[in-house]
């Protein structure tokens, strides 16, 4: 177990409150950075494209996880509704690239566009509460997906559009051709996207939106705009989403409604709880059992010697959430929390350490 | 000079009248209590100074300002912070992280500089913290630095709650039940606090409180209200032996019982 001696009170505010801590983290992004070149040695030629196509795939959807995560696990508000952002990210992309513009720019641009969509649509919708908002959220979802299909000038209708090239630092970015290229796509994407929600948790916005999630009335009474604080969240986790969401549109090849339909909304939504809400650590985690499943599905039932099972996947993923949800609400990272206190007071540690103990009267709330 | 002043209050709540034509105000640099049997409406009048409520009619002013033309979240930069009767904290945040949100109002970084913390952010987080340092060692609550509020028991939770007011640097401090819950220890620490955030600190406090003792002994003035109007206004001693407030505590009859004690003895 180590102690934080505390000489200054940048020890608290810097990213990395020890040198252990910063080189843990230092060798995850060398190892990530140099994932290309082990899975070649390893694998080799096409399985090495295969398993960095995996690897780019959870990357993609930590993404958008973390969008999610900013709004539901940071800020308490629920929304089924990510996956209207998403689409509204990609196709924004596909269609800022046509007008002209390098990747880079319109990538971003699409999602600051998604983000400021997103805190328009936000205004009406955080006037709701609870099962209202997910309902509304959830509405939202399903009308992105026909208005996809209306919108066929810019979106190609049911037909979709393929996801076009482009090159990024001179280097042509084909799904199928760079998969180097892509990988550290999502990579410098993912790493961006975490760095900026780190850099939030660290600052008073941050705090303001964990305040909002834990007692609304209080936040107000401490001076913080709760409406504002709101808006900004769902904005800036749309925002998210989007750049999520036209990575994700890209790397499939092809989109079309169907791409982002509101099964994606559920799975981003299931991903965050079974990673757990409230960590950036749970966004990764819960993407990496969202994304490597259907493999580690596909290859035990390759194993047993039986074909495919029809709604095997939908049916494995419900009991895994009902059984986070029954026995670890605080998700695998949760998990792993407490593992680590248990090794660290290693033979102390109790087994009642983690019981949750009743919580104290709230004010009946005042509206 | 009165810094905060209510005239003619009325809150109603359907039929009920919650507050009934209620004036008072409170002096810079007093400590002023409200008192009160259950439903008196104590709590109404601290909601409505935070504006959570909307009186029907009358005003509240604060140093001159109209409180009633501010939002609820406008209310703190004005300089008011308060607690709750039912601690209202940040569970799933440490004591610091509580504090830190106290210093919302003192905010001045822009959203970008803080996502890139660049600029002004660094300084600004600093400072933040620097005040909040300051509260942790008035309060000594260096033990608890880095707890969950989870995990905390009541007594410091309260003790956390007054911090977290007092980290706004506010000018009046509403305190809605500071002693409620609390052991005769922690009665007593609670009494000190009072009295040096009042001197030391120059903050003005409005209180509701049930334990007589502590009133009687931090502060100046005190009201006594029964369902939602005035029953007496004054010291401590002559609000507690006023005739209203024992029969609104005890009963009619209680009137006449101290009476013949008081007659007995004489």
């Amino acid at each position: 177990m180590r102690f934080h001696f505390k000489t200054s009170y940048d020890h608290d505010i810097r990213l990395f409150p020890d040198w252990w801590k910063f080189s843990l983290y230092a060798t995850l992004v060398l190892v990530m950075l140099a994932l290309p070149w082990i899975f070649q040695g390893v694998f080799g030629g096409r399985t090495a494209g295969f398993y960095l196509g995996e690897m780019t795939n959870v990357l993609i959807w930590a993404v958008a996880g973390l969008g999610l995560m900013l709004l539901t696990g940071t800020t308490g508000q629920v929304s089924l509704g990510h996956s209207a952002f998403m689409a509204l990210g990609c196709f924004l992309c596909v269609n800022f690239l046509d007008a002209g513009m390098p990747f880079l720019l319109a990538f971003v641009l699409a999602g600051i566009v998604t983000g400021l969509v997103g805190a328009v649509i936000a205004v009406p919708a955080l006037k709701l509460h609870g099962v209202y908002l997910s309902i509304f959220t959830l509405a939202l979802a399903i009308l992105a997906d026909d208005l996809v299909v209306i919108l066929e000038h810019w979106t190609g209708g049911v037909n979709g559009r393929m996801a076009p090239d482009f090159t990024l630092f001179g280097a042509s970015m084909n799904r199928w051709a760079n998969p180097q290229g892509w990988y550290f796509l999502a990579l410098g994407t993912a790493i961006a996207v975490t760095l900026l929600y780190r850099n939030l948790l660290r600052s008073p916005l941050g705090r303001a939106f964990a305040a909002v999630r834990d007692s609304e009335i209080s936040a107000q009474a401490m001076g913080i705009d709760v409406a504002r604080t709101k808006t900004l969240a769902f904005g800036l986790s749309c925002a998210f989403a989007g750049l999520g969401g036209a990575l994700m549109g890209f790397f499939a090849g092809a989109f079309n409604n169907e791409t982002f339909n509101f099964l994606i909304s559920i799975q981003l939504l299931m991903m965050i709880i079974i990673g757990g809400l409230g960590f950036i650590h749970g966004a990764f985690l819960g993407a990496a059992v969202i994304a490597f499943l259907p493999q580690a599905l596909s290859m035990a039932t390759d194993f047993m010697g039986s074909a495919s099972i029809p709604g095997l996947e939908v049916g494995v993923f419900g009991a895994i959430l009902i059984a986070f949800i029954l026995f670890e609400p605080m998700g695998l990272y949760g998990r792993w929390l407490k593992l680590r206190v248990w090794l660290e007071l290693f033979p102390f540690a109790r087994r009642d350490m983690f019981r949750r103990q009743k919580s104290y009267l709230k004010t009946e709330r005042l509206r | 000079m009165s810094l905060l002043a209510l005239e003619n209050v009325t809150l109603k709540f359907g039929g009920v009248t919650a507050v009934n034509n209620l004036s008072f105000s409170v002096n810079e640099g007093e400590v002023f209590a409200l008192v009160g049997p259950n439903g008196a409406g104590k709590s109404t009048v601290f909601n409505m100074i935070s504006r959570f409520y909307r009186p029907v009619r009358g005003s509240i002013t604060f140093d001159g300002q109209d409180l009633l033309t501010k939002k609820a979240n406008e209310v703190a930069s004005l300089g008011i912070a308060r607690t709750f009767q039912n601690i209202e904290l940040f569970e799933r945040a440490t004591v610091l992280q509580n504090l830190l949100v106290g210093r919302h109002r003192h905010r001045k970084t822009l959203l970008i500089e803080e996502m890139l913390f660049i600029g002004r952010a660094r300084a600004e987080e600093r400072a933040h913290r620097l005040a909040v340092e300051e509260v942790i060692d008035f309060l000594d609550l260096q033990a608890y630095r880095d707890k969950m509020i989870a995990g905390l028991p009541y007594g410091v939770r309260k003790v956390v709650e007054l911090a977290r007011a007092l980290a706004t640097k506010p000018r009046m401090l509403l305190l809605d039940e500071p002693a409620s819950g609390l052991s005769v220890e922690e009665t007593q620490d609670m009494r000190w606090w009072i009295e040096d955030i009042r001197r030391q600190m120059g903050i003005t406090v409005l209180m509701v409180e049930h334990d007589m003792g502590l009133v009687g002994k931090v502060c100046d003035r005190v009201l006594a209200l029964a369902d939602g109007a005035k029953l007496a206004e004054g010291t401590p001693a002559e609000v507690q032996s006023h005739p209203a407030v024992i029969e609104a505590y005890l009963g009619t009859s209680a009137i006449s019982k101290t009476a013949n004690a008081k007659g007995e003895r004489v």
